[in-house]
């Protein structure tokens, strides 16, 4: 390569470096104050991880701990102390179970509409198909009264189901399904079907295999959107707190008697954003793997 | 048994024709060819046949019974996709027993993991096993069973396709152009293996392809499609020798027939150019193309009435024969001779050449592309 060429590869990475850095600073900050004491929080030093000097924390006296209990190390306090303060794990399970729920029913009912859609002739497909365009142009606030309304109406404020249903039609789900569909041959599918396969079985056997990446897609997409919501969730869990999701559950850190103790805050985040990037790094290995249809032609 | 009957099949579009009243009888055990150029309606019967299409009148009657309201899945035929169409996310195995599970296992049996407790699944998983182990050791690919589409070739993919249709030995082949997506070589060979698959197999092949060699070589009658009518069904050799109409015999045969422009006299008797045929057209007193294959043509160093001259435009040498594209001198024609190597390699583009014409074998056509005998006087 030309000396040339590696000073012009050398601006691209340099850019590159200042985007990722501007994107991975939050992140920094995150994990850093989940790990020092407050004092250096709030007067900025300390670096990454801080002196980790073991001290008693006051707060944590005050909450009713004996004083024994409250000394130790920042990283162990700020951990410890986040746990106790609020049921994070129970938090994590209802992210857990909303967000698969979600998914799950979003993918038997986007599947076989994307299929209907792409691959099936029936009268008024291209109807429904830009009923499916028009409503991605509905913004979720401006029904979420409305939607409101109506679980409040059947009784359902407060439970799972109001954080699940309103989420289980994914017009996006079927709009990049379709598209993704358009692309698989015919000839599979009539293949199938010579087979002896009913339509049901080519959407679950053929379609859904040959659409791994597409629906690894779709699954980041609706997994990140649906364990992030704060707003969604704090208008239909009103009381309850066993029903909280995790953002939710991080306002619990917010403000109140303790004043702001950020430590503890950052620490009960970092146990949030964790699985989301964990289960992102194993998808994107999958991403690049994906069942591509290379086979076929 | 495998005969299929189709009776005046019609199929439309929208307000396009694709299909025009149809009628072929396949016999059972049949290598029947459908052949034609690309949009002439071929892969639509096809589908028509397979039930992937419904037509828009006509009936498909299957060993004579009407199948026009049974689902594909039903017909108990197997097709053969040009592009495999084998299920890219599972091996070849699997591919393979597809369609023997869906036809065996009853619906609880084929259920994921509870399926397994079903008693009578372990003997259907037994002659599974067996049908498919016979099937990859007839076509050669047990090595492969273990290995996913896109790990194949193209040769091998076609016979692991062929295969998913041989397992659950249907009524009936159909095949949509099985070999088109094979280099030329590889193709040349699968079309002598089809054919002795179909022998071997005595069962009925209904094969579509828009190459009309493939169609002369294996076929035991080539049905000639052109623009959704059904020009000629016959044997091979009869489509070739005696074809019904222009279209035909132009889309028969390669190189191209030749086509001469001539006249029959108030007798009958045919000229071309500054040739006269010995043999009298039924139709006089009219206007008549003339086709002459390039084998019926030859060069030669004589020069009298029955021959004509002109120069070598091109020469294209295939080794066993020289093809010679001839303009003839009146300017109206371009046409083609075979010439045989050993007299006529020293012949190069530009020289002068006549052309004489082997006897008995030029076909008549009318204005309207239709066959005209010649009387037998």
């Amino acid at each position: 390569m030309e000396a040339k060429q590696y000073i012009g590869e050398g601006w691209k990475h340099a850019i590159l470096i200042i985007g990722a850095i501007v994107v991975m600073l939050p992140f920094y900050m995150m994990v850093s104050m989940s790990l020092k004491s407050q004092q250096e929080i709030q007067s900025i030093s300390g670096g990454l991880i801080g002196a980790q000097e073991t001290q008693t924390f006051p707060v944590c006296v005050k909450t009713g701990y004996s004083e024994e209990t409250c000394t130790m190390k920042p990283y162990q306090y700020n951990y410890w102390f986040a746990f106790e303060k609020a049921p994070i794990p129970r938090y994590l399970m209802n992210g857990v179970i909303v967000t698969l729920s979600i998914f799950i029913i979003q993918v038997l009912v986007a599947l076989p509409c994307a299929y209907a859609l792409a691959k099936l002739r029936f009268y008024g497909r291209e109807f429904v198909f830009s009923m499916v365009l028009f409503c991605l142009l509905i913004p979720v606030h401006g029904i979420a009264l409305p939607l409101y309304v109506m679980l409040a109406q059947a009784g359902l404020v407060d439970t799972y189901s109001a954080l699940i249903l309103p989420w289980t039609i994914s017009v996006f789900g079927i709009f990049l399904m379709r598209q993704f569909f358009m692309t698989v041959p015919d000839e599979l599918i009539d293949a199938a079907r010579m087979d002896g396969m009913g339509e049901y079985a080519i959407v679950w056997k053929v379609m859904l295999p040959t659409a791994i990446p597409a629906l690894l897609a779709f699954a980041i997409f609706s997994v990140v959107a649906h364990w992030n919501d704060y707003f969604w969730p704090r208008m239909v869990i009103t009381g309850n707190r066993d029903l909280f999701t995790p953002p939710l559950g991080i306002r619990e850190f917010r403000g109140g008697i303790d004043s702001d103790e950020f430590g503890p805050m950052m620490a009960s985040i970092v146990t949030v954003t964790v699985p989301l990037i964990v289960a992102f790094i194993i998808a994107q290995k999958r991403f690049i793997e994906g069942i591509t249809l290379t086979g076929m032609k | 048994m495998g005969t299929i009957s189709l009776k005046n099949i019609s199929k439309s579009f929208g307000s396009t024709q694709v299909l025009n009243n149809l009628n072929v009888d396949i016999n059972d055990g049949e290598f029947l060819t459908l052949v034609g150029p690309s949009g002439c309606g071929k892969s639509t019967l096809l589908r028509i046949i397979a039930g992937l299409e419904q037509q828009t009148s006509g009936d498909v009657l299957i060993d004579n019974k009407n199948v026009n309201r049974v689902r594909a899945s039903e017909r108990d035929l197997a097709m053969v996709f040009q592009s495999y169409a084998l299920y890219p996310h599972l091996t070849v195995r699997r591919n393979l027993e597809t369609p023997l599970r869906l036809r065996d296992y009853n619906a609880f049996e084929r259920l994921p993991l509870i399926g397994n407790f079903s008693p009578s699944k372990k003997d259907k998983t037994e002659s599974i096993n067996q049908l498919v182990n016979k099937t990859s050791e007839t076509l050669k690919i047990s090595e492969l069973l273990d290995r996913k589409p896109g790990q194949l070739s193209g040769g091998q993919r076609q016979r692991v396709a062929l295969g998913r249709a041989m397992v659950r030995e249907p009524v009936a082949f159909l095949m949509d152009e099985p070999l088109s997506n094979l280099d030329a070589a590889l193709r040349v060979h699968m079309r002598s293996e089809l054919s002795e698959l179909h022998n071997s197999l005595k069962t009925t092949f209904v094969y579509v392809t828009h190459d009309q060699a493939e169609a002369l070589t294996m076929s035991s009658r080539m049905a000639v499609m052109i623009d959704g009518n059904l020009l000629q069904l016959d044997t091979p050799q009869e489509v070739y020798d005696n074809p019904s109409s222009l279209s035909v015999a132009q889309f028969v045969g390669s190189p191209k027939i030749n086509i001469f422009k001539g006249t029959a006299d108030s007798s009958g008797t045919v000229g071309f150019l500054n040739v006269n045929l010995k043999r009298k057209s039924s139709e006089s007193n009219t206007d008549l193309h003339i086709g002459i294959r390039p084998e019926h043509l030859e060069i030669t160093n004589e020069s009298n009435e029955n021959t004509f001259s002109g120069t070598v435009a091109y020469r294209e040498n295939l080794g066993s024969d020289i093809f010679f594209h001839v303009n003839i001198e009146d300017g109206s024609n371009k046409i083609i001779v075979r010439g045989l190597p050993q007299f006529t390699h020293q012949i190069s583009n530009g020289s002068n050449v006549n052309i004489k014409r082997v006897s008995d074998k030029a076909l008549l056509f009318n204005q309207a592309g239709m066959r005209v005998q010649f009387t037998n006087a």
